[in-house]
């Protein structure tokens, strides 16, 4: 019979709400938030600054470091145990790879730019809603950067090719399911993450993203007026 | 095959990273824009500037980045053999050098914390600044010195242009206006005397400048406000 209607009632080629706001953290030097249906990400951005210990530091350029974590109470009931896992730690450093490619930090030879993503809320696409609050952060932090970021979450769902899935579609039994979370640097259109869970055929897979490339448009407008909205006049 | 150019923006709109700016061999990317091929893109949060055929973006934040005879307000941080090493509010330490602090003799050996002591404030100026950005400082010329007394407050160092104003315009004002000892460094750090209400009235003023920097008619702005809040003095 195959996946005829998507479990929320979205078309196949339609994201959830998304929305995003900048500089929602004033300790930190960039922040933002986030969020695409009930995932919900904070980014906070510290530096440039020092970077301890020694032996990290990088004399020709400076070094992005992010990390990822979910909230304890962020999942769907059970506990998340908080702090570093095998998955948060793999997340963490897809982010960062996703990133540098747009950052720019040969001003800040020995220096660090720290990214820290927090999430309160997960239903999937965890790691797309990382890079996207990131990259604002970033941003508003100040950091030369050629571009931003946007990323989502493709896939397929028993027989139908789709764009960003949500837990209950991840969790799908009836069907073969793929998830391929991808992200996009506009300019250029690159793709600076490709990861994929699941089974999917090449023909399939390229048909997704290039669904993927064709969303992604409504995510960056969505960054950029964040970015644009910290500095209206409010009178 | 010939495209013809084009600008897509305003003098000072608000640009973020990837922004296309112009299109063209008509304009020349500046500070802050990067050109790809024909295009001209952003690469910081900031305002544009065009000046003729040059696009700039002036950022709108970002941490201090150390430039060559800015004079700047460190804390002493830490105390060695040859100086003092200065937090300069950017991602770098500086050090001050004996040789560079004073034209008094010191002799050798002696105890540098008579001098300038851990956790002491200084108006400093930078002597040197290296692609690895080691910076060194001075204090010996007119104007540096410790600070004692006051308060330092901290603000986004990329608004310091228009804390100060054309001329030190603004400043002054503030200064004539409250009656505070005001030093402004490049770096974002701000020492204040004076007494305890004036000294709150300019920081309320340095605040709203900052909020408001990127607003046109702000010396009018600021003159209004000041001479409103004055009666309350």
């Amino acid at each position: 019979m195959g996946y005829s209607q998507r479990f929320d009632g979205r078309k196949f080629d339609e994201i959830r709400p998304i929305e995003a706001k900048a500089g929602v953290i004033k300790n930190a030097d960039g922040s933002a938030f986030f969020r695409i249906g009930k995932t919900t990400a904070y980014a906070a951005v510290y530096g440039p600054r020092d970077l301890y210990p020694k032996f990290m530091q990088d004399p020709s350029k400076g070094i992005l470091r992010c990390n990822y974590s979910m909230m304890p109470f962020s999942g769907q009931g059970d506990r998340v145990r908080p702090g570093q896992n095998r998955r948060a730690r793999e997340i963490s450093m897809v982010t960062e790879k996703a990133l540098l490619p747009v950052v720019d930090l040969v001003d800040f030879p020995n220096a660090v730019v720290d990214v820290f993503i927090e999430l309160p809320q997960t239903d999937a696409g965890s790691r797309c809603a990382g890079i996207c609050a990131a990259s604002i952060a970033l941003a508003d932090a100040g950091i030369p950067m050629r571009d931003l970021v946007a990323a989502v979450s493709v896939g397929k769902v028993h027989d139908k090719v789709l764009v960003d899935l949500d837990y209950n579609e991840e969790a799908y039994e009836d069907g073969p399911v793929a998830d391929v979370p991808i992200a996009i640097i506009p300019s250029t259109e690159e793709i600076s993450l490709l990861q994929m869970d699941g089974e999917i055929s090449k023909e399939e897979l390229l048909e997704a993203i290039a669904l993927g490339k064709k969303v992604i448009n409504q995510i960056i407008e969505v960054q950029r007026k964040a970015l644009k909205d910290k500095y209206i006049v409010k009178d | 095959m010939t495209h013809k150019s084009a600008l897509f923006v305003k003098d000072k709109d608000v640009v973020v990273p990837g922004e296309h700016l112009a299109q063209g061999m008509d304009y020349l990317p500046g500070l802050g824009t990067y050109r790809k091929g024909e295009v001209i893109l952003a690469e910081r949060l900031g305002l544009i500037n065009l000046e003729g055929r040059a696009i700039r973006v002036i950022a709108l934040s970002g941490k201090y980045m150390p430039k060559l005879n800015d004079v700047m307000i460190g804390k002493v941080v830490d105390v060695t053999l040859n100086g003092w090493r200065i937090e300069t509010n950017s991602a770098y330490t500086a050090m001050l050098s004996i040789k560079d602090a004073t034209s008094e003799f010191i002799s050798r050996g002696s105890d540098l914390t008579k001098i300038f002591a851990l956790g002491d404030y200084v108006v400093a100026k930078i002597v040197n600044v290296t692609s690895q950005k080691l910076i060194d400082l001075t204090t010996k010329a007119p104007g540096l010195k410790k600070l004692t007394g006051g308060r330092i407050i901290k603000v986004n160092p990329n608004k310091v242009p228009r804390i100060i104003g054309k001329q030190g315009s603004m400043i002054s004002m503030i200064k004539d206006t409250t009656g505070c000892k005001i030093t402004v460094g490049q770096n974002g750090l701000i020492w204040l005397d004076g007494e305890p209400k004036s000294e709150v009235l300019a920081i309320k003023t340095i605040r709203k400048i900052e909020d408001e920097a990127h607003l046109s008619g702000l010396t009018d702005k600021i003159k209004l406000y000041l001479e409103e809040q004055k009666k309350d003095l």
